[in-house]
């Protein structure tokens, strides 16, 4: 029964082809450090519904923030667990992701063919550092006022358009209202938005072009 | 078919896809830019501030030693009016001769505090130390303290607090 229900599934939506194309796919003889990429990947589904669950709760306006997350942590049923999980695996996803980017540099898998799987991975981890940035201000405390502070100042020593970079990220020349909920929309929609968009296309590159094999002394 | 709809320059199938592409291009454009510019425009009002702050008789200020004063201002971000608190260190040489420096580091505009054993302000961000005059002596900072342009007027030390 359940074998013809699949069966009838099968030829309608392909899911045979699905999972030969992406899940039995042939890949060279490799090591721990190719896990990298999805470890990252699952890091990144995990900061994306931690988040979700953060957003039921949580305010994006300075009177109501730090309060917001107060709540979060104390008030609310496994809030901790929640957001631990969003605050620790932010951490680790960028360390994950970087570590993947190592490996495929040191084992020079950015060459040909698949130069564009590499600019799409770069591209992927300044969106993570960007989601970092972005995040880093939202609990609305002392540390991510001033952080918020040193790293806009930071985009403001860019030569001649500098100051209005400055201006841009925070919405006017103070920290403020409007800095902190402009953070929030980055955080949570334009940032995401970009990062999907994204890793659909270096996935279609990884599973379309197969990935290298680790040079041996004559490659 | 009838030739006399035919044009000798161009088929249906070019015309469309001209045509498709200048529509499909107007109208990213007239919701595009727009967006552009609705994201950036907070950024466009440049914040303003001009004022003399008093801070109270020079008497009240030790010689020599660097002295705190906090004021405080309105200041409207988007829709959002709020009292911000800004920093100063009152040096008084000798008599009415005063230097008022801002508390803003100039490195990466955190605050700077007085440290009285070291003899110097340091900013705790990173690790940076001015001399009593505002002067460098380690860390990163670019230029010395800032100064507040000072003035007298009857008997109360004021600053110049201008911004923009």
């Amino acid at each position: 029964m359940a074998q013809s229900i699949f069966t009838w599934l099968d030829e309608r939506l392909g899911l045979t082809e699905i999972y030969d194309t992406i899940l039995d796919r042939k890949v060279p003889k490799v090591n721990w450090w190719f896990t990298l990429g999805s470890a990252s990947l699952f890091l990144g589904l995990l900061q994306g519904i931690t988040g979700m669950m953060l957003s039921v709760y949580y305010v994006p306006t300075p009177d109501h923030a730090y309060d917001s997350i107060t709540y979060i942590m104390t008030g609310v049923q496994f809030g901790w667990l929640i957001r631990g999980l969003h605050h620790w695996g932010a951490s680790l996803l960028i360390l994950t992701a970087f570590l993947h980017l190592l490996r495929v540099f040191f084992y020079g898998a950015y060459k040909y063919p698949r130069e564009f799987t590499w600019f799409t991975g770069v591209f992927l981890m300044i969106g993570a550092l960007g989601m970092g940035f972005t995040g880093y201000l939202l609990p609305w405390n002392q540390r991510s006022y001033w952080a918020t502070t040193v790293g806009s100042e930071i985009a403001g020593t860019v030569p001649v358009v500098g100051d209005f970079i400055l201006r841009v990220l925070r919405g006017g020349t103070d920290l403020s209202a409007v800095t902190l909920s402009r953070f929030f929309a980055m955080h949570i929609w334009i940032l995401p938005a970009v990062i999907i968009a994204t890793v659909c296309a270096h996935l279609y590159l990884v599973i379309r072009l197969g990935i290298s094999n680790i040079p041996d002394r004559d490659s | 078919m009838s030739s006399k709809y035919h044009s000798p320059n161009m088929d249906r199938r070019s015309f469309v896809k001209i045509v498709t592409s200048i529509l499909g291009t107007t109208m990213a454009a007239i919701v595009g830019l727009p967006m552009i510019q609705f994201f950036i425009s907070p950024a466009l009002n440049k914040a303003t501030g001009d004022d003399w702050i008093s801070l109270g008789p020079l008497e009240n200020y030790p010689l020599d030693i660097p002295t705190p004063f906090s004021f405080n201002l309105t200041r409207v971000n988007g829709w959002e009016r709020s009292s911000q608190s800004y920093g100063a260190f009152v040096l008084r040489q000798s008599g009415t001769d005063v230097i008022v420096f801002s508390d803003v580091c100039t490195h990466l505009s955190c605050r700077v505090s007085w440290d009285a054993d070291q003899d110097s302000f340091f900013c705790p961000c990173h690790a940076a130390f001015f001399g009593k005059y505002g002067e460098v002596i380690s860390g990163p900072p670019p230029r010395p303290l800032d100064r507040y342009e000072t003035k007298m007027e009857e008997g109360q030390l004021l600053i110049h607090f201008q911004e923009g």
